[in-house]
């Protein structure tokens, strides 16, 4: 199978869906003329005209809310944040809008706006350009929220989440950008809501996405090496949770770690651990670890900056933790 | 242009500019060799505005800064190692490492704060005049924004309260024709940021941001219709960077002709060429200066790199100012 990174597989979807349905269109900062700072829709503007590849100003709560307004016409708006760290200029729109829209009417209107968002931290990006929000938007009921770790599921995901008739929170991983995957030619989706083994094992589980997936992944190399295998559960959507694959994975393991790049306190990872042990209390054999980020401001100096997340120690560690 | 004529204001200015376009191109350089780590976003091109705008203050006086934010840094006096170990991200840093190049801030000289948030530092700068209003203490704060800054609502909103209650700040727009990629006509309803003054009822006037004398001389009347308790106004410098929007930006949005008409225009060559035709200094003098500066800005990248990095422990000190360790841990 041919293998491209993980921003070109985000890039294919949208040219598809575009292609696909003529009411997808694609706004945000730089996304027209530059092809976005990451060069996701380059060629876009050339292909598809200026009405459906739109180079706003910096006016996220504006742009988020015309979207909005689009989708509820009956358009389906792909909309950029350049980071997640933007995304609360635009909360209004995206928390008390699009979020609870369909609800507030009682099923008459919807939304099916998409918000791409590249978050996370370890490229010196300081403060208020590496944060991982995922548990602001997770908190907010009518969203959905889609965090994929590899070029396969970002495509299909991405795919899915625009053909979605709810808004969903699309988060992307800028260290993922450049990351090599296998993805098909032809056609297909990834369903939101649907969680993938991406090793089996009997021994621990681990709950990941977005990019610590990949650290799990080797983490679990590592434990192998020493007879421990790791079962990687990569959740892929956040909301909706395909708790059944987690729980299945924890009846057999019995032993659980969740890791999450954002910071732990009040984390997606909790709200997973609470659900196991609410649910799966009796086939524990020890307590949910969670291996998180620090409760900290992302500090700039590569001095300081890896040591505010989880790496494939701080799993590895937290994995022997639990697997005594 | 009075001002041209007196000598030591002159070349105080040239001196200013001179050492911003030295840090900035310092900058530039570490970056291209690696030395650099993040963003850099250098203002070089656009050094009479910083330069001509804080010369029109106090040294009691604030002013709030963007991501474009080291040439506002050393022009209110900031110090040129504290910067460069910043941006090396140094324990001996303005911010002991943990914010880099965007985030430098330093109160004692006013100086308020780079942003990393296009747009957010206008209400903070506007929250500061409202400071000197209830305290009483007569500070004037610069708002330094850029011209795409202008379409968000944070500017919209601070500038109409600001103008509502005659709070004493001056709107200091530095409009480069552009944010990140985005020529500012194609995404802006008027062509002179300055004409969104009039929604405001303030005035809004239009500087030559590439003549240091031009921008003093407009902020300067800003200022002291601030200082009387007249209120805001919006002084619009037109300008150009001479480099991308970051370090590395490869800049296709944009001609190289373009750029070249701008850089015939480089402000500080052109002060440099009217302090000798007007004999305010020879060319000996000149050289003098420029080594001096030069040597200063060396000796900035010497601190910084001989600096210690911040130890291990510093990730988790300052998230709070008390109960720091019990917050942080859990
Ligand atoms: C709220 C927000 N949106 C987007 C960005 C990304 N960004 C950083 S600088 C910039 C352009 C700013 O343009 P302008 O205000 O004209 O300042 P300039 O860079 O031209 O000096 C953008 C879009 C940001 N940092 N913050
Ligand atoms: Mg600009």
């Amino acid at each position: 199978m041919r293998t491209i990174n993980y921003g070109k597989a985000i890039s294919e979807a949208m040219h598809e869906e575009m292609l696909r349905d003529e009411s997808v269109f694609i706004l945000g900062e730089d996304m027209g003329v530059m092809g976005s700072v990451f060069g996701l829709t380059r060629g876009f503007m050339a292909e598809f005209g200026a009405d459906r590849v739109i180079d706003t100003p910096i006016s996220e709560n504006g742009f988020v809310g015309m979207a909005v307004g689009a989708a509820i016409r009956g358009l389906r708006p792909v909309v950029e944040l350049m980071y997640v760290d933007f995304a609360p200029l635009a909360l209004d729109q995206i928390a008390n809008q699009a979020a609870k829209m369909r609800y507030m009417t009682g099923g008459k209107v919807k939304v099916p706006l998409v918000v791409r968002a590249p978050g996370g931290a370890g490229r010196r990006n300081a403060a208020q350009h590496s944060q991982s929000l995922d548990a602001l938007f997770t908190h907010i009921p009518g969203l959905k929220v889609v965090a994929p770790a590899t070029p396969f599921d970002a495509k299909g995901l991405l795919k899915s989440a625009i053909r979605d008739d709810d808004p969903v929170v699309f988060l992307e991983h800028k260290f993922c950008y450049a990351m090599q995957g296998e993805v098909p030619e032809e056609e297909y989706v990834v369903p939101l809501g649907k969680a993938d083994i991406k090793r089996p094992g009997r021994d621990v589980t681990i709950v990941a996405w977005s990019r610590q997936v990949i650290f799990a992944l080797e983490a679990a190399k590592t434990l192998a090496a020493e007879g421990i295998e790791a079962e990687v559960v990569d959740i892929r959507s956040l909301v909706p949770l395909d708790f059944e694959t987690i729980s299945a994975s924890v009846r057999k393991t019995h032993k659980v770690v969740v890791v999450h790049e954002a910071i732990k306190r009040g984390g997606y990872g909790a709200e997973i651990a609470a659900q196991i042990m609410e649910e799966l209390f009796d086939w524990l054999d020890a307590p949910v670890k969670r291996v998180a980020g620090l409760n900290v401001v992302i500090p700039f100096s590569p001095a300081l900056e890896d040591a505010v997340f989880p790496h494939v120690p701080e799993i590895v560690a937290g994995v022997k933790e639990v697997v005594r | 242009m009075a001002l041209a004529h007196d000598n030591k204001a002159a070349l105080d200015l040239y001196q200013d500019m001179y050492r911003v376009r030295q840090f900035d191109s310092m900058a530039s350089k570490l970056f291209a060799e690696g030395k650099l780590a993040g963003n850099i976003h250098t203002c070089i091109g656009q050094e009479a505005v910083c330069v001509g705008a804080c010369r029109a203050v106090a040294a009691s006086d604030f002013i709030a800064s963007t991501h474009r934010g080291h040439g506002h840094c050393l022009a209110k006096g900031g110090d040129a190692r504290l910067m460069m170990a910043e941006l090396f991200g140094k324990a001996t840093g303005y911010c002991h490492g943990k914010g880099g190049s965007m985030h430098i801030a330093d109160l004692d000289l006013g100086i308020l704060g780079a942003n990393g948030i296009v747009g957010a530092g206008i209400p903070i700068a506007a929250g500061s005049a409202l400071a000197s209003r209830i305290r009483k203490t007569g500070e004037v704060t610069l708002c330094f924004f850029g011209d795409a800054a202008s379409n968000q609502g944070s500017f919209h909103e601070a500038v109409n309260m600001a103008a509502a209650w005659k709070l004493p700040v001056v709107f200091v727009c530095e409009n480069n024709l552009y944010g990140v990629s985005v020529e500012i006509h194609r995404v802006t309803s008027v062509p002179d940021i300055a004409e969104r003054a009039k929604a405001y009822g303030i005035p809004g006037t239009v500087a030559d941001g590439n003549d240091v004398f031009s921008v003093l001389a407009a902020v300067t009347e800003a200022v002291e219709r601030a200082r009387r308790g007249d209120g805001p106004s919006l002084v619009e410098c037109k300008t150009y960077r001479h480099h991308g929007h970051y370090e590395g930006d490869p800049q296709a949005y944009r001609s190289r002709d373009e750029v070249e008409k701008w850089k015939r225009r480089d402000p500080i060559v052109r002060l440099r060429a009217e302090i000798l035709s007007g004999g305010m200094a020879g060319a000996d003098e000149m050289a003098a200066l420029e080594a001096a500066v030069d040597r200063e800005i060396e000796a900035a990248v010497t601190f910084a790199a001989e600096s210690p990095w911040p130890s291990a422990s510093e990730a988790t000190t300052c998230v709070y100012a008390t109960d720091n360790d019990r917050s942080v841990a859990r």
